[in-house]
């Protein structure tokens, strides 16, 4: 899983008939310390994130699991949005 | 899944037997402000886009996961067609030097 920052959201009206239903957000990967690293990617909300908020993601294929469908043409969704992290240096 | 553009399509006679009968499209990387960036990629069609939508692609073993690209050599799928785009937080996120 990865740490990431919504910075805003998608619409689409035609999409994969098995993801409809659920919200696009689009995530800017961030690391431990609130840095971007990476370009933005768009993830599937499973959760009710909303923009300006930290989350986590899953990638690849195991980001279908949460949704509520066999198969959807997903490769990220949000799964958890992140309270504090507590980093010992 | 990423941001692209249909800009074209491809078409080839000789192909893997399991791809007979897929669309298959050229889609460049586009930046959030929807200015090209350099990269393409050949994707599946599952959504009946066309050539100038703006689109996005899933990637990877996720590409599979549709009834037409199950179990079948696609690792690109175009998953739907974007009508608003809407960034909220600009520039809130700290700039690293290696980003």
């Amino acid at each position: 899983m990865y740490l990431g920052k919504i910075i805003g959201t998608i619409w689409a009206t035609r999409k994969y008939s098995t993801v409809t239903g659920y919200k696009m957000q689009l995530v800017q990967p961030i690391n431990s310390e609130n840095e971007k690293i990476g370009e933005p990617i768009i993830a599937l909300d499973t959760i009710g994130a909303g923009p300006g908020e930290v989350i986590y993601y899953v990638t690849a294929s195991e980001a279908v699991i949460p949704l509520d469908v066999d198969m959807a043409p997903v490769d990220a969704s949000i799964v958890g949005i992140v309270d504090s992290i507590n980093i010992n240096k | 899944m990423i941001l692209g553009k249909v800009i074209g399509t491809v078409w080839s006679t000789r192909k893997d037997e399991n791809l007979v009968g897929a669309k298959f499209l050229i889609v460049r990387h586009l930046n959030l402000d929807l200015t090209p960036k350099e990269a393409t990629v050949v994707a599946v069609d599952s959504v009946g886009a066309g050539v100038g939508e703006v689109v996005l692609v899933a990637q990877g073993s996720s590409a599979r996961q549709t009834t037409f690209t199950k179990n079948k050599p696609v690792d690109a799928v175009i998953m739907a067609i974007v009508d608003k785009l809407d960034i909220a937080i600009k520039e809130k996120i700290e700039e690293t030097a290696d980003a």
